[in-house]
This record gives structure tokens, C-alpha cells and sequence, in this order.
């Protein structure tokens, strides 16, 4: 059913979207990664004059076991207000939640009370196989043709993997978007820039590689994903790729600049082979095409063997793991996640190809396990990973798991789950929020955090 | 005159697409935002009247040539159903014109993004009433080529003249002076009220 005036947490720009209400609950994937339980999204009261600041305030659990729930969105945002694909009287009350592993997907109602979301639909894995032809669901974003949903296999679980459309209001699964995938066969995380009619996708791997843990072999052979694929948005045909090189495995999430007119992003690549080392590439158009560059490294640490898991041990050396970043709706700060080591790194971005360091706390790590003011435990594990950023860019919030069967390769002695919360300065510099801490119950993991009304990872504008 | 009527709603129904963001001045400045330019929005609003115009003059050219065989009760019978089920369809399905013309395009995929937009609502459609009725001012039962040809031009320029104005008038204002913050509270549900009012006018031609 249609509204009589747009959503109000719509805005035109990124400028408009910084200034919107601040969150006061916030959306978060929690798996079992024994798949012995139901998945959740859980809801957490992120507004500090309330009573139960930093608590789990509300669950909806998941039908089935051994979803895998890991990155989910909204079924309608900002970009609904755009000029060539308008809708803006649809409402953002809908998650649409996947299922990495089950390959089925959960429409969640979180309006009548959104302290306690319901499941409206379920659609099950063989309905997207014969529809989509797809399978191991991955990541949301609603835009100009409905909510894209992308895939990392086909229906057999081999290559390739891609996205598929869903419409905004049924929730039909409209079938595969690409019309002329060109050479990609991986697939991993995707966005856009509606300015510049252009998506862009990253690449992981076939769920062979990755569903029972990394497998040493297709990394150090370099055969996970090292690419990044531009295409046209609208005519769903690939026009480029960029191959990162043989030394860079796991080319992850991608973060566009907010500003429409922008024509530029930034990448995380989780390892190098050469030295364990980390990095951010920025892409950017170059004349008629689009070209990358290697503007962040981080260096592995060197660590006491004894300390290391057995994948690390050989290296002495802690990876850094950056497996996910997250861009500030003005386009100034790029928050970087250090799963190995611990950080959550901040880096002014005012100039995309020359990012400058402002800001750094440590948490967790594979041998720091650095611990939190109000943990009561001295020692955590986990490390930064998940990350999402409030609209005004003044709160990051994150989460420690990163994937059920990997999560153990790096910390054999289990992860034991908490969600953080950070301050960043005006003109940055980030510390802990001391009074949120949320000591996650045991039985799940957290992951991906989404904020009411948006975040710095939900939305999308035509508009500068 | 008693054909003072149809020319109003003509113009009526101009504004209306004209203050319709969907239909095109939100195009328009949002080109000239991208490109920091009022010349842009200018030129944008000339593709978009084009595309709306014809559009409509599709619809105009089907009804004359219709009209020169068939008879007039029979055509606005015929024309009350076609309204009647694109305002069916409208409240059905939604207004998803899934058109793939991007922020970059050129002149000519503004053209035939507002031709596309225009046709899927139908707009073409709820003119026809109004040109029927001018035609039988002069031509009792009859609507052919030969006196239906100048009234339809006429009827395409009123809409399409008042459909640019009003477009340019709320492209320019909102661009250069209001700010796209209107968006927020000003973008009612323009299509909500277009399939309420194409299911009125159908209901009233099946009736009348």
C-alpha cells in the first residue's frame, strides 16, 4: 500500500540524509554458527537517555535452522526519490533478510513495532533457483528497479554468482538482473553510483571454498576473488573489470562516494600473499573508463608463534584482515575493520587518493584481545568487524563474527559475541562509548548492524 | 461557447503533469545539479515537452483514425474502458515504470523517458473526453481525419504549452530558490490521484 507523502526517513541528498534524527534502536544479524538454534535479527536500544541503552530490547527468530544470517537491508530508501525511477510513496518498514547458507529470504515487518519486527514472508531457496537461478544470498540494496539481491553461486552452488531482482512491495522475485555478464563468474559485495548509471561488483568465492572455512589451496594458489567489475546500471551489461594481481586475495566491500556527482570509492582487499598485509584501493574514472589504486596499506604484525591459530603460525606474523570498511555520509571518513589485529582504524578521505590517518582504537585481536571499559571479562576476542555508521557520522557501531566456518581458523578458542559503539570527533578522532557494551548471549554471534531509518550503508541519492 | 470547458481541463491536466515531479522538472534539476548549471534545466524541459507531446499525440492519431470508421457512441464506450482499465491496472499494479534511462543520459533519452512515463500512465488517454467533445461541437457524430486533425493539434499545444510552464515554473523555483527539501513534504501522491481521477473520468464517459 502506497503513502499519500514520501517516507520521511527519505532524503534527497547526503547532505539532507546527515541531518536526519538520531537512531534510537539499531537491527542485528545474530547466527548460530552451530546451526543447532534459529537465526535472529536481534534489536538493540542504541538511545542513551533511555533506560535500557546498549541492551537487546527485542528478537524475532528466524523459522528454520542454519540460515547463516549475515547481511540484510531495507526493502525502500532514498533513492526511491530519484528523478528517472521515482517511487517515494513506498514505505521503509520492510528487512529484507537472507540467508547465506539456507539461500532463503525473510521479509521482516519492523512497523507496527519496531522494537518487535515479525516475519511477513519467506521465500524459500527453490522459488529464487527457478525464478533467479541463484543461490547463497548475500547482499541487499534497494534502488532504482527494486531491491537487488545479490547471490555468490548459481543454484548448484557453482559460478557464477550474481544478483537478482525482488519487487519493492510483493516481493516477488522478478528474476536475474545481468543481461550480458561478460567475463565475471565470482561475486561478493555490490553498489552503485546512480550519478554515473554504473554498479560495481567484488568478488569472494563458489561456496566449495568457503562454506567449511577458507581452504589454504585456492588462497595461496590466488583463485578467490581478486577482481573489481563495473557495469552499466541500467542495461545490466558488464563493461570492465580490474584484476587487483595474483598477491591480493578477497577483494570485499565496496563503498561508493555518497555525493552522486562523485565518481569514486573504496574497496578493501583482506590479504596480501606477498606479507599479510591489508589494503584499500580506491577506484575512480580515468577518461572513458574506470581505474583503481592502492592508497592504504596495513601491515601485518609480527607475533609470538604460540600465540598465532595453526593458519598463522608459519607467518609469525598477525594479518590485519581488514574485512569490512564503511564511509561517512559526507564522504570524509573511511572507517576501516582489522579483524586480526584488533583495529578500527579512521582515515580522513577528504582526498580519495590520499587518505590520512585520524583516528585508531584497539579491541579483541587474534593476540591482543584488547578488552572494552565496561567488559566484564578482561580479555575479549572477536575484533572489529561488521561496521556501520550513523547518519550525522558522530556513532560507529560494530560487531565482532565474521563467518560461522571461518570465524574458528582465526580464533580456535571460540568467539564469544559483543557489539561497541564508538565517538568520532567533529573533525575526527573516534574512543569508546563507555556505557555501550553489548556482552552478546551466548548461542550467537552478531554481524551486520543496520539503524532505523538509515545508515551510512542503506541508502542511495541522485542528488548532491 | 460551450467548448470552453474542454479547453480548461486540457490545460488542467497540463499542469498537473507539469507539477507532477515524476514527470519531469525533478529530471530537470537534477541534471542541473549534476552539471551546476540553470542553462541545463532550461534545456532539459524542451526534451521532456517533446516526449510528453508525443506522447499524447500517439493517442490523438489512434482516436482520429478510429474515429473516421467507428461510431462516435461506440468510440466513447471504447474510450471509457481503456481509461477505466489503465486506472485499473494503475491501482493494481502500481505505478512502476521500471524505465532504464539513467542520470547520464542525453537529450533523446530525456525525450523518450518522458514519452515512456507519460504513455505508462495513460495520459494521452484522458485527453481524448476532451478533444471528442470539441470535435462534436462542429462535426455532429462524426470525428475524422479531416476535423479532428486541427482540434487535435490545438488540444496537444494547450496541454503540452501548459504542462511546460508549469514544469519550468516548479523546476526553476525549487532549482534556483526552494531547495529539493520540498521533496520531503511537497511530493504527494501525485499517482494516487491520477488513477483516482482517470477512474472518475472513465466512470463519467461510461455513464454520460
Amino acid at each position: 500500500m502506497t503513502t499519500w507523502r514520501p517516507d520521511p526517513s527519505f532524503y534527497p541528498s547526503p547532505r539532507m540524509a546527515a541531518k536526519a534524527p538520531k537512531e534510537t534502536i539499531a537491527y542485528v544479524a545474530a547466527f548460530d554458527p552451530d546451526r543447532q538454534r534459529p537465526d535472529a535479527i536481534a534489536v538493540i536500544d542504541v538511545d542513551p537517555a533511555s533506560a535500557s541503552y546498549s541492551q537487546i530490547v527485542g528478537q524475532v527468530d528466524m523459522p528454520n535452522v542454519g540460515d547463516e544470517l549475515h547481511h540484510f537491508g531495507w526493502n525502500a530508501c532514498s533513492s526511491c526519490l530519484c528523478p528517472n525511477a521515482p517511487h517515494p510513496h513506498v514505505e521503509r518498514r520492510y528487512l529484507v533478510v537472507p540467508g547465506l547458507r539456507s539461500s532463503r529470504l525473510h521479509i521482516v515487518d519492523t512497523k507496527p513495532d519496531p522494537r518487535n519486527p515479525r516475519i511477513v514472508r519467506v521465500i524459500g531457496p527453490s522459488e529464487i533457483a527457478d525464478r533467479a537461478n541463484y543461490s547463497r544470498l548475500h547482499t541487499i540494496h534497494c534502488g532504482p528497479e527494486g531491491i537487488y539481491v545479490n547471490a555468490l553461486a548459481d543454484r548448484d552452488g557453482n559460478a557464477p554468482g550474481g544478483i537478482f531482482l525482488l519487487d519493492h512491495d510483493s516481493f516477488d522475485v522478478l528474476g536475474q538482473w545481468e543481461m550480458d555478464r561478460g567475463p565475471q563468474r565470482l561475486a561478493y559485495d555490490f553498489w552503485w553510483h546512480l550519478g554515473h548509471d554504473t554498479m560495481i561488483t567484488s568478488e569472494w568465492g563458489t561456496p566449495d571454498t568457503f562454506e567449511n572455512g577458507l581452504v589454504p589451496e585456492v588462497l595461496l594458489g590466488s583463485n578467490y576473488g581478486r577482481k573489481l567489475h563495473f557495469w552499466d546500471l541500467h542495461k545490466r551489461k558488464h563493461l570492465q573489470e580490474i584484476d587487483f594481481g595474483e598477491e591480493h586475495q578477497l577483494v570485499f566491500e565496496l563503498r561508493p562516494a555518497h555525493d552522486p556527482t562523485k565518481a569514486y570509492g573504496f574497496v578493501g582487499c583482506v590479504i596480501s600473499l606477498k606479507d599479510l598485509s591489508a589494503s584499500i584501493w580506491t577506484w575512480y574514472r580515468d577518461g572513458d573508463q574506470w581505474a583503481a589504486k592502492k592508497v592504504i596499506e596495513i601491515p601485518a604484525e609480527p607475533a609470538d608463534p604460540d600465540l598465532l591459530p595453526p593458519v598463522l603460525k608459519d607467518f609469525k606474523a598477525v594479518a590485519p584482515l581488514v574485512t569490512d570498511i564503511d564511509l561517512s555520509m559526507d564522504d570524509r571518513f573511511l572507517y576501516v575493520s582489522c579483524w586480526g589485529t584488533g583495529d578500527m582504524i579512521q582515515y580522513d578521505v577528504s582526498d580519495p587518493l590520499a587518505p590520512k590517518e585520524t583516528g585508531r582504537i584497539r579491541i579483541g585481536g587474534i593476540v591482543s584481545r584488547a578488552t572494552h571499559p565496561k567488559a566484564a571479562n578482561g580479555a575479549l576476542n572477536g575484533g572489529p568487524q561488521m561496521v556501520e555508521i550513523s547518519r550525522d557520522g558522530k556513532r560507529i557501531y560494530f560487531t565482532n563474527s565474521l563467518y560461522g566456518a571461518i570465524d574458528p581458523q582465526f580464533y580456535p578458542d571460540g568467539i564469544d559475541g559483543w557489539m561497541v559503539k564508538l565517538d568520532a570527533g567533529d573533525n575526527g578522532g573516534i574512543s569508546f562509548d563507555e556505557n555501550f557494551f553489548v556482552d552478546w548471549p551466548k548461542g550467537h554471534r552478531p554481524h551486520q548492524v543496520r539503524l532505523e531509518g538509515g545508515d551510512c550503508s542503506s541508502d542511495s541519492y541522485c542528488y548532491p | 461557447m460551450t467548448d470552453f470547458w474542454p479547453w480548461i481541463s486540457l490545460a488542467g491536466l497540463g499542469a498537473f503533469h507539469g507539477a507532477n515531479p515524476a514527470m519531469g522538472w525533478l529530471f530537470a534539476v537534477a541534471l542541473g545539479l549534476h552539471r551546476q548549471s540553470v542553462r541545463v534545466v532550461w534545456l532539459s524541459l524542451v526534451p521532456i515537452a517533446i516526449g510528453h507531446a508525443a506522447s499524447i499525440a500517439m493517442v490523438l492519431i489512434m482516436l482520429a483514425a478510429f474515429g473516421a470508421v467507428v461510431d462516435l457512441r461506440n468510440l466513447q464506450f471504447v474510450t471509457a474502458l481503456a481509461i477505466l482499465g489503465v486506472a485499473g491496472y494503475l491501482g493494481f499494479y502500481g505505478h512502476r515504470h521500471r524505465v532504464r534511462v539513467g542520470m547520464r543520459t542525453g537529450m533523446t533519452g530525456l525525450a523518450l523517458w518522458s514519452f515512456l512515463v507519460a504513455t505508462s500512465h495513460g495520459a494521452g488517454l484522458m485527453l481524448v473526453p476532451a478533444v471528442l467533445n470539441l470535435c462534436l461541437a462542429d462535426h455532429a457524430g462524426i470525428v475524422g481525419m479531416t476535423n479532428s486533425l486541427p482540434v487535435s493539434l490545438a488540444a496537444i499545444s494547450v496541454h503540452t504549452v501548459a504542462m511546460l510552464a508549469v514544469t519550468a515554473a516548479v523546476a526553476l523555483i525549487v532549482f534556483g530558490w526552494l531547495g529539493l527539501q520540498a521533496l520531503r513534504s511537497a511530493w504527494i501522491n501525485f499517482d494516487r490521484l491520477w488513477t483516482i481521477a482517470l477512474g472518475a473520468t472513465g466512470l463519467i464517459l461510461l455513464i454520460g
